[in-house]
């Protein structure tokens, strides 16, 4: 059991007030708070051994760069990466996704397809759309129902020796759902093709075994997993990195430079140019050293109960309508009421001191599935209550009286 | 009454409230006051840009003023055009452009709102000079 008490002390900005009400923080999806943990990381670098990695003979560089390292290393052993320099810094899950579209560029040809699922922020739809145009290659679709469940005999059906690559998101930002990736990754691979993930959603919810799914990329952002913003993780399978050109050139990335040619750095570093975030990685790995403490097993049980509940109580309200009613879903419920723009609700939410996200949620293409102009978002963290739920249906109710 | 009085009343009404749970419900019951516009203008090209809900707004000359009609998906989105349209509808197309919109600071309205809102409060303020501009000309002519 999780002692939420406790755990709250942990996020000094959940004390905060808006409008003159406690905050009820409910929009984790979109970025998760910061533990004092994390903060104090990112404290202790500046404070402490703030320099240049990988290039300084002095003592602060070989010190940052430790640290920088050992984050590296931390993110491996968490994603259960084969090789530490299969774990490439970005500055988050939009950086990774564009890092690779970009390097099949050279690798996809007129007439490849690459297929993308129905439910994808606009991060992973927008890079490959960008990557047909400059190939000619062709975008296929897999749809979903009104549940908001990827239809997988249709996914079968669009798989062919053509398909050279499918991206997909572990869960969706939008609906909650959880993908059936593995069956994804197998069917994928069966035909030759390979496979990018975007597990932005699901790092704060679940661990994925990169080696046990024999996922071809993985990415995902810290700051949706307590960690900072601009920050990220791009997990390739070795042979794949190999086979990718480098992204940006600068610095860091080079074996050696003539104006006649320049030798590309091993990995990681082909694909990071520049100085990186160095105290974002290094408070990225403070941030999985924090969760894991807690244990995903535990925040996943928790989260679950949370979800259970709010979709409870908020069922109990008339009019209202959950978009994304996948079996295997966490704790993201997208809901409006009838007559009520999801504008409207969330700013009178905000008022009660209740954040919520409302729109589209960056993935148009579902709201136009479902013939709206977006939703309220309500997202909970291992750190939101059961009361905080209730403070949301209040709410709700509130907004409903004064907007109907 | 001149742009400047309205102005001066709509100051005095958000005066009167204590919070703005209450503003918000004033605005909701603005809204449900709006002119609407003829759904035949309700078109694409006549949405405003910049705002995150749909805006409509449509402008006749009569007797050499401006009428202006509006909808829009949000109640509050409506509440807040209602606003606008009061203060510068049945005016000289001159003297809206002459109008300054200061009233929207000093009843804190667009620090009240999401950015997303106050960047479409912006632009629908845009539209309406806009629409006045037009028939400027057109009355110069
Ligand atoms: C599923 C999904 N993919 C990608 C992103 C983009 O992440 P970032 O903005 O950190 O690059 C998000 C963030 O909202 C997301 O939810």
């Amino acid at each position: 059991m999780l002692d939420i008490k406790k755990i709250r002390e942990d996020f000094p900005i959940l004390k905060r007030e808006v409008n003159g009400k406690p905050l009820v923080y409910l929009d984790n999806a979109a970025t998760s708070q910061t533990p004092q943990q994390v903060i104090d990381a990112i404290v202790d670098y500046y404070q402490n051994y703030n320099a240049n990695i990988h290039r300084g003979v002095h003592t602060l560089s070989q010190e940052a760069t430790d640290k920088y390292e050992q984050a590296r290393i931390k993110i491996q052993k968490h994603f259960n990466a084969a090789k530490s320099y299969e774990i490439i810094f970005t500055s988050g899950t939009t950086h990774s996704i564009n890092l690779v579209a970009n390097g099949f560029s050279s690798l996809i040809k007129k007439g490849d397809e690459v297929i993308v699922s129905a439910m994808e922020h606009h991060s992973n739809i927008v890079p490959w759309q960008m990557l047909c145009e400059r190939t000619g290659a062709i975008l296929k679709v897999i749809p979903m129902n009104l549940e908001g469940e990827l239809l997988m005999d249709v996914y079968e059906d669009l798989l062919s020796d053509k398909t050279k690559l499918v991206f997909c998101n572990h869960i969706s930002n939008a609906l909650g759902t959880i993908n059936p990736i593995e069956e994804i990754i197998e069917k994928a691979h069966a035909v030759g093709a390979a496979v990018l993930i975007d597990g932005a959603q699901a790092a704060p919810h679940l661990v994925a075994d990169v080696q046990a799914l024999d996922v071809d990329f993985y990415t995902c952002s810290a700051h949706k997993i307590c960690g900072p913003t601009g920050e990220g993780m791009l997990y390739g399978k070795e042979e794949w990195l190999n086979k990718l050109p480098p992204y940006q050139g600068g610095g860091e990335m080079i074996a050696e430079v003539t104006f006649e040619k320049t030798t590309y750095a091993d990995l990681p570093h082909k694909f990071e140019a520049g100085t990186p975030n160095i105290c974002g990685g290094i408070a990225f790995g403070a941030a999985l050293d924090y969760m894991n403490a807690i244990g995903f097993e535990e925040i996943a049980k928790y989260e679950h109960e949370l979800l259970e509940y709010a979709t409870q109580e908020l069922l109990k309200i008339e009019g209202l309508k959950i978009y994304g009613t996948a079996k295997n879903k966490t704790s993201v419920i997208s809901f409006n009421i009838e007559g009520v723009h999801p504008y409207d609700m969330g700013s009178i939410l905000d008022k009660l001191g209740i954040a919520v996200r409302t729109g589209h949620h960056c993935a148009q293409p579902i709201m136009d599935f479902f013939k709206i102009p977006g939703t309220v978002r309500a997202s909970f963290a291992f750190y939101n209550t059961k009361e905080e739920v209730d403070v949301l249906v209040q709410g709700v109710l509130k907004a409903k009286s004064m907007l109907l | 009454m001149e742009i400047k009085e309205i102005q001066e009343e709509i100051i005095d009404e958000f005066s009167m409230f204590d919070d703005w749970m209450q503003r918000y419900e004033y605005m909701i019951e603005l809204g449900k006051s709006l002119p609407l516009i003829k759904e035949e203008f309700k078109t694409d090209d006549n949405i405003i840009k910049g705002c995150q809900s749909k805006v409509w707004v449509h402008a006749d000359l009569e007797d050499n003023k401006l009428i202006f009609t509006a909808d829009s998906d949000a109640i509050i989105t409506k509440g807040i055009i209602a606003i606008l349209i009061r203060a510068f509808s049945n005016q000289k197309p001159q003297d809206i452009l002459d109008a300054d919109t200061q009233f929207i600071d000093e009843i804190g309205l667009k620090e009240h709102l999401s950015p997303t809102r106050a960047n479409g409060l912006v632009s629908m303020i845009k539209q309406l000079k806009l629409y006045a501009v037009a028939y400027q000309t057109q009355i110069e002519e």
